[in-house]
């Protein structure tokens, strides 16, 4: 269609003009006209839009008269697009008359019950009638009437009555995350939510149900009768569970963190948080915090006061050789903490064995040296998004809901080259599963690909949905599974190994990688990632290098620990140097404000647990780590730690491997303690506020960095954050733009901190995929949203989402072993065994075993070789 | 945890199959769910969450807006009374009344012997031959209170033909012969034009030229 | 045919000798077979369309004006006009979902004559491009989707349905959907919803058409059993013919149910738009008139959600324009005919209850409004009611639809004509439907009204909780 209109009688294109109670405003083309009213002073009530959501005109609460030239009629401004000349009355009797009516009928049903509500205070509902409402009820009858609030998952709590029907909890559900657990029930006027009977809201996002329920219908256990809005101190935050950086609201009252809410960023989160985010602050708030120095004496942790602490932790490094100590950790940190021990591990104690990763990440010219992408760009419509890493769902939630959004509305291709099913893998355009050790081959294999399509490539589209119809999901998937098929999702013959033997025969799998090549369109984002902690990182960083060579191309990291983008940033990895900088490059830039960089580069975890068992370090700093429990060798850690001289731990809560391994305890302050900034997967910087006093006599970070550096005679040089940020953006060039300006006028987006700097791009590690001989399963190790983290541990509201150690088989492996669902087996591994319960799981591709990573009591590495690509594991019935 | 006879999961899939979407089969399977069974059980919805790729939250959010979904047991002989404008005139409530006493129930009971369940119910699509009912979504039409006992007394004698059991709607199904079948496929697999629209065209041309 | 009891056959037609298009075989006991229907030209309306350009069938259904039957009249031919051009495929949706109280016509022509019906569609499936059918059946309705079941397989074997049909490029399938129980799922986006495996709940509007956005977001066409049902004759006997029938605005026949307080209650196939509300209640050929020695109180012209109709409007015609001027409408061909017995609050609240029971809970106003209206009324009739309560029932029902119902608090002004459509602050006309019989039987009768209204008026009462 061509527009006939003359284009210079055409208005501006750019805004659309509207009448609004006799003034003229510009909206934008295609706004709602419930938010350009907004926009412009007319504030229109309304309980079930949500700016995040589809619009359903359900409430019917923002109610207009509306006049685009065919006479005024009332209509809902939710669902109403702006149009040229429209005229809108949002004061008129009419409009008045039947927005009251809405409020009478909304209350005619709800319960009077606003003094013992949590909501109170701050309830829509309320407001509305304070504000319009008529003074008395007309409604002489019984109100309907259920069962007082029923709880629908371990954090959170449904009160029908005072439920509205706004549809934004199942929307959210439905639409946002995808967890379709929630759901009206009944019709017409007893119609309510609810869940499935004895299915509970199990969902990682359950918490933003809370947060954007209108009245008190929802309520979360950790708040329920805590606190009333006019009580609550606030400060904006940003979350520190994950490397997401969600940014929050921390809200608390009498100095104690009571509430965390999502804030909306537009380029992060969209006010969404994971229940992990939202909940984590619990753990903050533990008996067991640590809230004091500790040391060791005749093998018992004692309390002390930080004079004898600190004594005894820089007799420990005072006069030692520098390539005899160490430091672990870091993500924890808030920035300005990262760099201060920076400069006191590598300026002031001069080794370069600093890893804040341990094992489980990607090295730093992988994350730092390739074109990196904002989670915004990763999500444009009409653009690819390459899943090569762990599932989102699990390790990054927030991030998960951008990609969800970006697929779902917004029309993104997703192409997942995961070791088995994610989250993200029922909307995915393709899901290529390679065996571990495999993705960088299946990368290369899919650029070649994508450089040269096949032309033989048939039509064979819909002869294949012809026969996918009609089958059940499950069905559909586990012939997915099956190597003979060529559905959607492909996975690889377990014999074999290698694309291009498979490609050679033909098979299903050859044809998907083809269509997959095919599909890749507009700009490409790589969401990259460790996907199992059983495989080397050389396979992903293989699979990186390859997908570089796509056009367009950029990165988006997957690293999941809190602040660990903050800790490359800082240069607390070896051969790194603050700034997106190394020891090589990057030296002369801090010669006047340090003391001094390392000479070498030194050791990663791995490296430096090696160099502890063989006696080759005296001291080992940890930061906020527990190598025990969090580095995939189990052995090589324990072996690390016991080989180590004196061990300083500096944390919050207690873990295994600092009541069982640390000298000196030093007692930090909480991420709500100490005021800081956080550095996100994108390189986005944004505040991280203090708003309680710290616990105990417990210090934040950078003061113990400080202190520590004080006594081994070296002024490290600032007394606040802003000084330390004030001292980074000189030395450099990356910092420059995080100004203490550029952050107030960016308090709620962040500062996005951009550039490769100094770091140039990876070279293929060069993975070979192994031939697996006596061992046929390939062990998948995968990490959960909820495992046995430390927080986790302290936090009550979550400990329910704990999963089991449990092995999950492909039928057709499973067939293979031939038990019962549930029945435990023998897993067997070169490195050792372990008994299990086996489940069957049409997602773990078949030649895979898949174990999730840490669970409540439970370890599943003994089994990972961490020396090997990959491990392969043998299953037997006992 | 099949809730499904391995008959009617056959019939299920096929079911599934007509739709361009799995979902559609939704309320189809809830109705093959409540043949076999005569209400709908908790496992009979997983399956069919599982059958149309959905949740069971989905499947019981969907089948509880209708009400021929029973989701606890009802009697064998499901009695609807139609008491609406049409009825009503007629006499409709005064033979629900009657029901009422007659089986000992109040509207939406269920006998002790498990044998009926009572409700009024709303136009039944017979006004003109009011007042009416269904047992089982089968019609009886002005129907006075010595038919209605006469309605209970058969029954209760067996001696009823012809009247399924409460869950079985219609006894026939449409088959459709794979040879005959055109061809049901996902909307996006279906961007083609049908062939016989390029008919227009054809004629178009052939006036033309 | 009936067994025990249990009715085989829908009854309730009467042949009045008029002209027919839609009953004509429902006079033989198989009308329903194939052999039937083709030993009385079956079929040959598809072979005629056939035998044409798919836009040369639309043209002809235009050119006929061939209204909808289902409740809003619009024109079909114009209606299939909407659809996008290219935005393949497009769907057909038959709503066989009738629910509207007093509205019986496309049961009828689903059992006693399934081929038509499945002619229609074909037709219309081959005229626009439509490239699979979807015959939704009422729930309730067992022996209509028996009756179509066996017909469609019958229809599939003998190549009448399915892969190239009567050996043509033209296929289609077509399949049998039912429904559940629930009146809203007649609203065409609710039935699509329905149709999705969805709670059926409408959606908004705009798009004011599924032509443009409907069955899985592709362009779909909804058309009802009857208008449907015109197509097979329309295509063996023209448009001109069509149009011979009826009025210049309403063309053709039209099935009117009329049930109630009449001699002869039945539904009658009547020329469109001539005949008038006097002849179709009193008419010889048609109800014969009010029952044994009673009077005409009132009527309600078009189904459950027309505003009703007295004494002075017997004399219009069966079309939509006079009917809509005064103050109501034609909706579904379904005349429920009221005498001089009846409770105007009773009858009131059966149909207002009727509404609350069928809401689908979407809309505030609807949800709530709807069964507050009802059990205010329950309340009237238990002699719980006040004074103030009849304003207050004009009032929340101006909430629901808002504009002229506060006229018709004034028993001064409330004779006047309520102009129709109303105004809604609901998605669908459902919610608005209830305030239909309030507004009428308060405006004519309030004295009934007052009358039941005893002394209790400003005590505070509480009736039974729902539920
Ligand atoms: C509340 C409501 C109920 C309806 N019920 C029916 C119905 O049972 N059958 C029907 O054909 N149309 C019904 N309709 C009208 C349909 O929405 C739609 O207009 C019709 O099916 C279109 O077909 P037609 O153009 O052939 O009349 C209903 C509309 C509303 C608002
Ligand atoms: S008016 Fe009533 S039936 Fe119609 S959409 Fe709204 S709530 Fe549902
Ligand atoms: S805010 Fe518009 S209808 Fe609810």
């Amino acid at each position: 269609m061509t527009d006939t209109r003359p284009a210079d009688t055409a208005a501006d294109p750019s805004t659309v003009r509207v009448v609004v109670n006799g003034r003229e405003i510009q909206a934008r083309p295609g706004e709602l006209l419930i938010d350009a009213c907004e926009r412009n002073g007319a504030y229109i009530p309304r309980f079930c839009h949500h700016p995040r959501m589809n619009p359903v005109g359900m409430c019917r609460m923002c109610l207009v008269e509306v006049d685009s030239g065919r006479g005024s009629s009332l209509q809902p401004s939710c669902m109403v697009p702006v149009s040229d000349n429209m005229v809108v009355e949002t004061e008129s009797e009419v409009t008045k008359k039947a927005q009251d009516g809405v409020l009478e009928f909304l209350l005619i049903n709800h319960p009077l019950d606003c003094p013992v509500c949590d909501k109170g205070g701050e309830c829509p509902l309320q407001d509305q009638t304070m504000a319009y409402g008529p003074g008395e009820s007309r409604f002489i009858e019984e109100k309907r009437h259920f069962e007082k609030p029923i709880p629908i998952s371990d954090t959170v709590y449904l009160d029908r009555e005072r439920c509205i029907l706004c549809d934004r909890c199942t929307r959210f559900a439905d639409e946002v995350a995808g967890d379709v657990l929630i759901h009206f029930m009944d019709r017409g006027s007893s119609t309510q939510v609810n869940t499935f009977p004895d299915e509970p809201f199990a969902s990682y996002f359950s918490g933003n149900t809370v947060q954007i329920c209108p009245v008190g219908a929802l309520t979360a256990k950790p708040y329920r009768f805590k606190a009333r809005p006019w009580d609550l101190e606030e400060t904006i935050s940003t979350a520190w569970t994950d490397s997401v950086g969600s940014r929050i609201t921390v809200q608390s009252s009498r100095d104690q963190v009571l509430r965390v809410l999502g804030v909306d960023a537009d380029p992060v989160n969209w006010g969404w948080l994971s229940d992990k985010e939202r909940f984590a602050f619990e753990a903050l708030n533990s008996e067991s915090r640590l809230v004091a120095p500790m040391v060791r004496s005749d093998g018992r942790l004692e309390t002390v006061g930080w004079g004898v602490a600190f004594e005894r932790a820089v007799a420990a490094l005072n006069g030692v050789d520098p390539d005899r100590v160490a430091v672990i950790g870091g993500a924890r940190l808030n920035n300005e903490a990262q760099y201060a021990w920076a400069k006191l591990a590598k300026g002031v104690i001069g080794t370069d064995h600093v890893d804040a990763q341990l094992g489980d990440g990607l090295p730093a010219e992988v994350v730092l040296g390739l074109p990196r992408a904002t989670i915004d760009e990763a999500c444009r419509g009409g653009g690819t998004i390459i899943l090569c890493g762990p599932d989102p769902k699990e390790d990054l939630g927030a991030l998960y809901l951008r990609l969800r959004h970006a697929v779902v509305q917004d029309g993104a291709t997703l192409i997942e080259l995961t070791p088995q099913r994610t989250g993200l893998s029922n909307i995915a355009t393709h899901s290529l599963h390679p065996r571990p050790g495999e993705v960088g081959e299946l990368a290369a294999a899919l650029v070649a690909a994508a450089a040269k399509p096949d032309p033989t490539d048939d039509p064979a589209d819909s002869a294949d949905a012809l026969q996918q119809h009609g089958k059940s999901s499950a069905d559909a998937l586990r012939e997915q599974s099956d190597p003979a098929d060529a559905g959607q999702a492909s996975s690889p013959v377990p014999e074999g190994s290698g694309y291009t033997r498979r490609e050679q025969s033909g098979s299903g799998y050859a044809r998907q990688l083809q269509r997959a090549a095919r599909d890749i369109s507009g700009p490409v984002t790589v969401v990259l990632g460790r996907s199992s902690l059983s495989e080397s990182a050389d396979a992903t960083i293989d699979a990186a290098v390859a997908l570089s060579a796509l056009d367009d191309a950029s990165f988006l990291s997957a690293l999941r620990r809190g602040n660990v983008h903050g800790a490359l940033d800082a240069g607390l990895a070896p051969g790194l140097l603050p700034g997106r900088t190394t020891l090589e490059r990057g030296a002369h830039r801090f010669a006047d404000a340090w003391p001094g960089v390392p000479r070498n580069v030194g050791h990663d975890t791995a490296g430096i647990l090696r160099a502890a068992k063989a006696g080759e370090i005296d001291t080992l700093i940890l930061l906020g780590a527990d190598p025990l429990n969090d580095f995939p060798d189990a052995e090589l850690a324990r072996e690390g730690m016991a080989g180590a001289g004196t061990v300083i731990a500096v944390d919050l809560l207690p873990n295994d491997t600092v009541m069982a391994e640390a000298d000196v305890i030093l007692a930090a302050a909480g991420p709500t303690e100490s005021s800081g900034t956080f550095t996100n997967l994108e390189g986005r910087v944004s505040v991280c506020g203090q708003i309680v006093t710290a616990a105990g006599i417990s210090r934040p970070d950078w003061m113990i960095a400080a202190e520590i550096a004080i006594r081994l005679g070296s002024d490290l040089g600032f007394d606040s954050p802003a000084a330390i940020r004030a001292e980074l953006s000189t030395v450099s060039e990356i910092h420059a733009p995080l100004t203490e300006e550029a952050l107030d006028d960016s308090q709620v987006d962040g500062v996005l901190l951009n550039g490769n700097g100094d770091i140039a791009p990876p070279e293929p590690a060069g993975a070979t995929s192994p031939v697996n001989d006596r061992y046929s399963l390939r062990l998948l190790t995968t990490r959960r949203m909820y495992d046995d983290g430390t927080a986790l541990r302290h936090s009550p509201a979550s400990s329910g989402h704990a999963s089991s150690l449990e092995l999950r088989l492909n039928p057709v492996d499973f067939d293979k072993i031939g038990v019962q669902e549930g029945t435990v087996v023998r897993v067997e591994s070169a490195k050792g065994r372990l008994d299990m319960p086996v489940q069957v799981d049409i997602g773990v591709p078949v030649g895979s075993a898949a174990v999730p990573w840490r669970t409540l009591g439970a370890d599943c590495r003994p089994l990972i070789d961490a020396s090997a690509v990959v491990t392969d594991v043998r299953v037997e019935r006992l | 945890m099949s809730f499904f006879t391995s008959a009617n999961l056959d019939i299920a899939r096929e079911i599934v199959s007509r739709y361009p979407a799995p979902r559609s089969a939704l309320i189809p399977l809830l109705h093959l769910a409540q043949e076999q069974h005569g209400w709908v059980t908790g496992d009979a919805m997983r399956q069919i969450a599982d059958l149309c790729g959905v949740t069971p939250a989905e499947v019981k959010g969907t089948g509880s807006f209708y009400e021929m979904f029973k989701f606890h047991p009802v009697g064998s002989y499901l009695i609807n009374v139609c008491t609406n404008i049409s009825c009503m005139l007629l006499g409709g409530e005064e033979l629900l009344d009657h029901a009422r006493q007659r089986l000992g129930v109040k509207t939406g009971g269920t006998t002790d012997d498990g044998m009926f369940t009572l409700e009024d119910v709303e136009c039944i699509a017979a006004c003109t031959e009011a007042p009416c009912l269904q047992v089982n979504y089968r019609y009886r039409l002005r129907v006075t209170n010595d038919d209605f006992d006469e309605m209970i007394d058969d029954i209760q004698a067996g001696r009823v033909d012809d009247l399924p059991r409460h869950g079985t709607l219609a006894r026939v199904r449409q088959r459709i012969p794979a040879d005959r079948l055109a061809g049901i496929l996902p909307p996006d697999k279906a961007r083609e034009a049908p062939v016989w629209l390029q008919r227009n065209n054809a004629a178009e041309d052939s006036v033309v030229g | 045919m009936a067994t025990n009891g249990y009715v085989a056959h829908a009854p309730g037609y009467v042949d009045n000798e008029g002209p027919k298009i839609v009953s004509e075989r429902f006079s033989h006991p198989d009308s329903f077979t194939l052999a039937r229907f083709e030993a009385t030209g079956g079929y040959e309306g598809l072979r005629a369309a056939l035998a044409k350009r798919p836009a040369d069938v639309h043209d002809e259904v235009r050119s006929a004006t061939v209204l909808g039957r289902g409740g809003a009249g619009f024109p079909a031919g114009v209606k299939w006009g909407f659809l996008p051009p290219g935005r393949f495929p497009y769907y057909l949706v038959v709503n066989g979902d009738e629910s509207e109280p007093g509205t019986y016509k496309d049961r009828l022509l689903m059992e006693r004559d399934p081929h038509q019906l499945i002619e229609g569609c074909l037709i219309a499936c081959y005229a626009l491009g439509l490239s699979q059918c979807f015959l939704y059946v009422r729930g309730e309705m067992a022996l209509a989707q028996e009756r179509i079941a066996t017909a469609l397989n019958e229809a599939y074997d003998a190549g009448y349905v399915g892969r190239n049909i009567l050996d043509t490029d033209f296929s289609v399938d077509v399949v049998l959907t039912w429904g559940a129980g629930a009146y809203i799922v007649g609203e065409e986006t609710a039935l699509i919803e329905s149709l999705e495996g969805n709670r059926g709940m409408p959606r908004l509007k705009p798009p004011y058409f599924p032509a443009a956005i409907g069955l899985y977001g592709q362009p779909t066409i909804v058309n009802n059993v009857e208008t449907l049902a015109n197509l097979g004759w329309l295509m063996v006997n023209g448009a001109e013919q069509y149009k011979g029938y009826g009025s210049e605005a309403s063309p053709g026949t039209r099935l009117f149910a009329v049930s109630g307080h009449v001699r002869r209650p039945g539904v009658y196939e009547v020329e469109h738009g001539v005949t008038t509300f006097r002849e179709l209640i009193y008419g010889e050929n048609f109800c014969q008139g009010i029952r044994e020695g009673r009077e005409l109180k009132m009527f309600i012209p078009g189904g459950g959600s027309a505003p009703w109709f007295f004494e002075e409007h017997l004399d219009l015609a069966l079309e939509a324009g006079p009917v809509g001027a005064a103050g109501s409408m034609l909706g579904s061909g379904a005349v429920v005919v009221m005498d001089d017995t009846t409770d105007a609050v009773k009858a009131t609240l059966r149909v207002v209850r009727f509404f609350a029971r069928e809401s689908c809970g979407k809309c505030t106003p609807c949800r709530e409004g709807t069964t507050w209206e009802e059990r205010i009324l329950q309340r009237i009739l238990d002699g719980e009611g006040r004074h103030s309560d009849i304003d207050m029932l004009l009032d929340i029902g101006d909430n629901i639809s808002p504009g002229p119902y506060p006229v018709a608090a004034n028993p001064q002004e409330g004779l006047d004509a309520v102009p129709f459509p109303p105004k809604q602050t609901t998605i669908c006309p459902l919610g608005p439907s209830s305030v239909a019989p309030i507004v009428s039987t308060i405006r004519r009768f309030r004295h009934e009204y007052e009358a039941k209204i005893t002394r209790r008026d400003s005590i505070p009462v509480r009736t039974e909780v729902l539920q």
